[in-house]
């Protein structure tokens, strides 16, 4: 699990996050949810040590990341995986090198070893046989899918995706989200999504935050959506005037 | 702005000491670095070699026009191409050319991998992103650019000759014997010395501008310009340096 306790960040004279605590649940997709704007960006850089918050700290397990050296900083991401909006697959590597460059990096497996993890996780991702392809070859939702199979490579304890159904189809983006889901709960990972995605939230929300204007606007799972009385909640979720129509004529 | 010249020259210090950290994973830097070796090695070969043989072809020429109706030993030309070219063209011109061709790749190479979020994504992973993306540019440079100014000083020689002895300016044992007088091996590791501070410079300057950069394509832009223009000012700072200090 991941804590983050009263986490301030400003840039310049603007506030972005104005003391946002909450615990992220290890086994569960955690979803930061908000308007664009709200400062999930800014958290989910914070959880991941990209950025410093001005006070506040978080907390991996019993390691606290914001008073961390440079190389306990590298020790705790090593057991994190990341899939960022651009993907940030490497152009010039096929996808069998992309994916086999954090074990090249880090693990002492042979060659044959290494292929076979390759294998693994793109089979895994439902991408078997693409190896030799480049990034420039595949589609938006396979890139997405070859970031997952990279940022799972090593098996790791804390799983991070930046809008990963950004720039894809309603139904890609589900398989998306189900892939996401199933890895979390086979491996018992930490896994957090930023997005503003409502079928994300619908369909694999299980420890949701929402952030309002720098807040912590609201806290709970998905079954509590659709009852819960919260005003800023329902703004963000029923946004759509088609879905506020939809509302009006269920009830 | 002012201040800003500071708090650029401080954060490129401070940035030195990332540099120069353990690899993870020597053979991920072996393989990096020989890919850079090859890439500013063999990649800048033929606009070197152009460049030297006629800078080399030039530098005859214009001596044997300033030298017609004196009574300068005409065997001179020979002993002052080459050690101009030993002692300045060489080293700096070469290094000028590679601040602009190899300087301005590496600004926009790591400016690109910023602004597509691969120095992020390396970072998450665990790679100390400023030794493994800039070390492997250092030794490259390091390494290849001492053998480039070498190779240009030959070719600028060689240039001097066919642009002088088959034209008919000079014989030929005229310009070997001002070839072979006079020679100061000392000269030659100057152009060493000189060779290194420089490929140092604009390999250092130039991750330094595309490491840090931020915004779209026009800061990218921005950033490759000023990595050639801050890597010529200090290529010709130093080399002003260099010469008070091993020279005077």
């Amino acid at each position: 699990m991941i804590r983050v306790e009263n986490i301030i960040k400003t840039f310049g004279k603007q506030e972005v996050l104005k003391g946002i605590s909450f615990l992220f649940e290890a086994g569960k997709t955690n979803l930061i949810i908000g308007k664009s704007g709200s400062g999930k960006t800014v958290l989910l850089k914070i959880l991941i040590g990209l950025l410093h918050p001005d006070s506040g700290s978080v907390w991996y397990e019993d390691k606290n990341l914001t008073t961390s050296t440079k190389d306990e900083l590298r020790q705790i991401r090593l057991q994190c995986g990341m899939l960022f909006q651009g993907n940030a697959l490497f152009d010039s590597m096929t996808i069998e090198e992309n994916i086999r460059f954090p074990m090249d990096m880090f693990s002492h497996k042979t060659a044959k070893e290494k292929l076979h993890r390759v294998n693994d996780c793109l089979e895994r991702v439902s991408l078997a046989g693409i190896n030799h392809k480049y990034p420039s070859e595949i589609s938006g939702g396979m890139q997405k899918r070859v970031g997952i199979a990279r940022a799972i490579v090593l098996n790791p304890k804390f799983l991070f995706c930046d809008e990963p159904n950004s720039g894809l189809d309603p139904k890609t983006s589900i398989t998306i989200d189900n892939l996401i889901s199933s890895i979390t709960k086979e491996n018992n990972i930490t896994t957090i999504i930023n997005t503003h995605d409502m079928n994300s939230v619908m369909e694999i929300g299980e420890n949701i935050c929402l952030l309002d204007n720098g807040h912590l606007a609201w806290k709970g799972q998905k079954e509590m959506v659709l009852s819960d009385q919260s005003e800023v909640l329902h703004d963000f979720i029923f946004a759509s005037p088609f879905l506020q129509k939809l509302v009006e004529s269920a009830k | 702005m002012n201040l800003q010249i500071f708090t650029h020259f401080g954060k490129f210090i401070l940035w030195q000491k990332q540099i120069f950290k353990r690899p993870e994973n020597w053979s991920m830097y072996y393989k990096e670095t020989l890919r850079q070796m090859y890439d500013i090695g063999i990649g800048s070969f033929p606009i070197v070699f152009l460049i030297s043989i006629f800078i080399g072809a030039v530098t005859a020429v214009q001596f044997a026009y300033q030298m017609a109706g004196t009574l300068i030993p005409r065997y001179y030309i020979g002993y002052i191409v080459r050690d101009m070219t030993i002692i300045e063209l060489a080293p700096t011109i070469t290094c000028l050319v590679l601040a602009g061709k190899v300087g301005s790749n590496m600004a926009a190479e790591l400016g690109g991998m910023r602004q597509k979020e691969h120095i992020d994504a390396m970072e998450i992973m665990g790679v100390n992103t400023s030794t493994y993306l800039i070390l492997p540019k250092l030794i490259g440079s390091l390494v290849m650019i001492p053998v480039l100014v070498c190779a240009a000083a030959i070719i600028g020689i060689a240039g001097a000759y066919l642009a002088s002895v088959p034209t008919g300016f000079f014989m030929d044992d005229e310009f070997i014997t001002g070839l072979r007088s006079f020679f100061v091996p000392y000269n030659v590791v100057m152009m060493f010395v000189k060779a290194f501070v420089f490929a140092y410079i604009l390999t250092s300057v130039a991750s330094y501008q595309g490491y840090f950069v931020r915004g779209g394509s026009i800061e990218l832009g921005a950033a490759s310009t000023r990595a050639v223009v801050y890597s010529n000012i200090l290529i010709l700072l130093a080399d002003y340096v260099i010469a008070l200090l091993l020279t005077v």
